[in-house]
This record gives structure tokens, sequence and C-alpha cells, in this order.
């Protein structure tokens, strides 16, 4: 026979054991999250980026233009660095003069047709100079809106452009959350940056990567744990850009804060 | 049935037809669903071969040292070692071959992408030495007092202010 005690006792036991899900039992690894990566190749290209590292000298999207053929003077880029300047009341100013192409030597924050702000130093709260280049995301929405197979994703994880086959439809641009992607103003078709496959491709590092003095910029091998990349991504407070948008961006962030848009 | 709907009903026949022969001759072969599946890796994939084969104009610095080692000696030890070579210099694309396509360039705006002074706090950017660019020689270029690859030497101030 069961007495009052012991019913309560087994009880809460099975009534705490139903509760308890299975999920919680298990440990996470962080390196499961290369794993939980779709696909079985050996590589996924990634990206970090560290944003206290940054000084916004722009010698990242000087050598991105001439390695990857980008008309110098022409008003788009693959990558820019954006300026954030929070003053003391709250406003968040950002500019990127001509995509910090010769970085950032004002303190005049371009506004559009709101003109030049100008803000005193003792007014600046916090001050961010945020790197952007395409996020490589993991599942690509300018992809999936090519109407003809011209933009899609290679093995390792970067979203390409056929040349040949984009028709000039401007549907990836609009479809882009980053808003990484342009018209080439040469080739007329959409252009977007491409972790420099080419350099990738023989044993290099992206162009942003190698011209940037300060460390900054980093690529990685998501699916080679012992890479220092993949590392900081698994173990520190990484964030990536725009995470409800559901992207999957593969680009992440150290130091992000939540006025970068 | 009647004369009316078959015409229509043929024509559509033989445009998709015609659609299908043109398709047949006009698809490159290797255009079709690859890794990445059909909602992302439908493509052509000779594509990935034309952008692997792009020119690589950047080589890094490590290409400078061999030939320009009293350069690499006074730069890697100065707080200006981590800046490559090739971003003053410009790309290493058909150098030696042709030494005319690297540049020295002297211009003031390339000092001020890291020394135009700008008062943010708390970040690397405003912790380096900077100058206002409209008060501290306007007219003059940074090297004739500032040697670039080692800034630290003081020889070329005095020799500018006597």
């Amino acid at each position: 026979m069961m007495n009052r005690r012991q019913f309560c006792k087994r009880t809460i036991l099975v009534a705490g054991g139903m509760l308890l899900p299975l999920a919680a039992l298990e440990l996470f690894d962080p390196q499961s999250l290369k794993a939980g990566k779709e696909g079985k190749g050996k590589t996924r290209w990634v990206f970090l980026v560290d944003i206290h590292k940054c000084v916004g000298c722009g010698f990242c999207v000087k050598a991105c233009k001439i390695e990857n053929e980008v008309p110098y003077d022409a008003h788009v880029s693959r990558t820019w660095v954006e300026r954030y300047v929070i003053t003391r009341d709250g406003t968040v100013l950002i500019d990127s003069p001509n995509s910090a192409r010769d970085g950032f030597i004002s303190t005049k924050i371009d506004q559009n047709h709101h003109g030049m702000a100008e803000v005193k130093a003792e007014e600046i709260t916090k001050v961010l100079l945020v790197p952007k280049l395409c996020n490589q995301c993991d599942n690509p929405p300018c992809v999936q809106v090519c109407p003809v197979g011209a933009t899609y994703q290679t093995e390792d994880g970067v979203v390409l452009v056929d040349r040949k086959w984009c028709i000039g439809c401007g549907y990836c641009i609009m479809g882009c959350p980053y808003g990484v992607r342009f018209f080439h103003p040469v080739y007329n078709v959409a252009e977007k940056c491409n972790f420099c496959y080419h350099r990738l491709s023989s044993g290099m590092q992206s162009a942003c990567v190698d011209a940037c003095p300060f460390g900054a910029r980093k690529i990685g091998n998501l699916r080679n744990p012992d890479d220092p990349v993949t590392k900081i991504i698994t173990t520190e407070p990484v964030a990536v850009l725009k995470e409800e948008y559901g992207t999957k961006p593969q680009v992440f962030y150290l130091g992000l804060s939540m006025e970068v848009k | 049935m009647k004369n009316h709907v078959w015409r229509p009903l043929y024509i559509a026949l033989i445009l998709l037809a015609a659609g299908l022969v043109a398709s047949y001759f006009l698809v490159p072969a290797d255009f079709g669903v690859h890794e990445r599946g059909y909602m992302y890796g439908w493509h052509r994939k000779s594509n990935e071969a034309e952008w692997q084969s792009i020119t690589v104009k950047y080589q890094t610095g490590k290409v400078c040292i061999p030939c320009h080692k009293d350069k690499y000696d006074d730069i890697k030890d100065s707080p200006h070692g981590s800046i490559s070579c090739e971003n003053c210099h410009g790309p290493n694309l058909d150098h030696p071959k042709n030494p005319l396509t690297l540049e020295i360039n002297r211009s003031r705006s390339l000092c001020l992408r890291c020394h135009a002074k700008l008062p943010y706090k708390g970040t690397l950017r405003g912790s380096f030495k900077g100058i206002n660019q409209e008060t501290h020689y306007p007219q003059a270029e940074c090297m004739m007092c500032h040697y670039p690859h080692d800034p630290r030497q003081s020889n070329l101030k005095r020799e500018g202010k006597s």
C-alpha cells in the first residue's frame, strides 16, 4: 500500500520528470553550429568583423575596388564602412562618404538633403565604425528571387553572379536586406561582394582582409574547428546583422551595437 | 471538336515545341541544379571557374620583401608596420616587370585617412595622433617632415623647422 507521503513524492517526481524537456539535458556545444550547416563540403567561408578595431581608414574599400575592378570613382562599392555617431540626446547620425573609400577625414556627417551635420565633441556619447560587406547568407533571399538562375550559392557558401546569365531585372538588388548589391556601371548586371572568390580559390585571403592594418576584418572556414575565426565565432559573443530576417547571415560582428542597422 | 478550338491549340503546341528546341540548343550542358540544391544552386557550373580565374592584383607585402629589404627593415618595427605596402603603393600586379605601375603616393589625403583628428573618445581612431588639416601646414606634403615608413624618426621634423 502507498501512504499519503509516498503518493505525494511520486506524483511530484513523475510530474517534474514530464515537465523537463529532453533538450534541457543536452549540454550545448558551440561547435555543433558548424555541424548544423547544410552540405557536406569541407569549406564554409565566413567573415568576422571586429568593430572595436576599425578606424575607418578605408584601405579595405580602396583595395576591394581595385582588386575587383569596380570603377574607382563611381559611387558604388562591394564593401563600405559606416560611421555611427550617437549623441547625448540619443540621435544617431550615420554616413559613409563615398563608401569611405578615402576614409573619414572630417567631423562633419553627411545627412544627404539635410546637409552636413556638425556634432560638438562633448555631445558625442558613442562612435562606431562598422565595415559592411556581403553576408553570404545561408538562406540568401537574393538567390531565391532570381528568375533566371544567374545568381547562386557555391558549395562553400559564397553567393556569385553569372554575368553572362544576368538579365538585369534588379530583383536581387531589392531583395537583399543589407543593400550590398548594385548594378555594375560597366557590365550593367548585378554586382556584389564575393569574398574575393578568386583569391580564396588560390589559397589567399580577401583583398580587404589583407588591406586592413588593424585586423578588423578576418575570413575563415567554419567547417575547420581549428580555424582561429571559427574559434572566435563559436566561443565569443558575436552578433549578426538583421537576424530577424531569417537570412542566416555569415558575417559575424564583434562589438555590434543596437544602433547599427 | 471544331476548327476554331484546334487552331489556337496547334499554335500553342508549336510554340511550346519551338521553345523546347531552342532551350535544348541555347542552355549550356552544365546549367542545372548543383551542390546547394534547386533553391540556391540552380546555375551554370562553369561560371564558378570564371570567377576563380580573375587576376589577383593585390599580392600582399610578402612579395615586396626580397627586393626591398631596406624599406622593409625601416617599417617592420615602426608603428606603421601593420600597414601593407600595397595600401600606399598600389597593387603589385605587373611589378617589377613594369615598375612604373607602382606609385609613391605623397598626398595628404593618404595620411589623413587615419591622422585627421576626430574627437571620438573610446575608439581606436580617437586615440590616434591627429592633425587639423586646415591649420597644420595646409600647403605641405606630410613627407616633408614625417618619414612614413617610420614616423618615430624625428630628424626630418627638426630639419623641416630649421
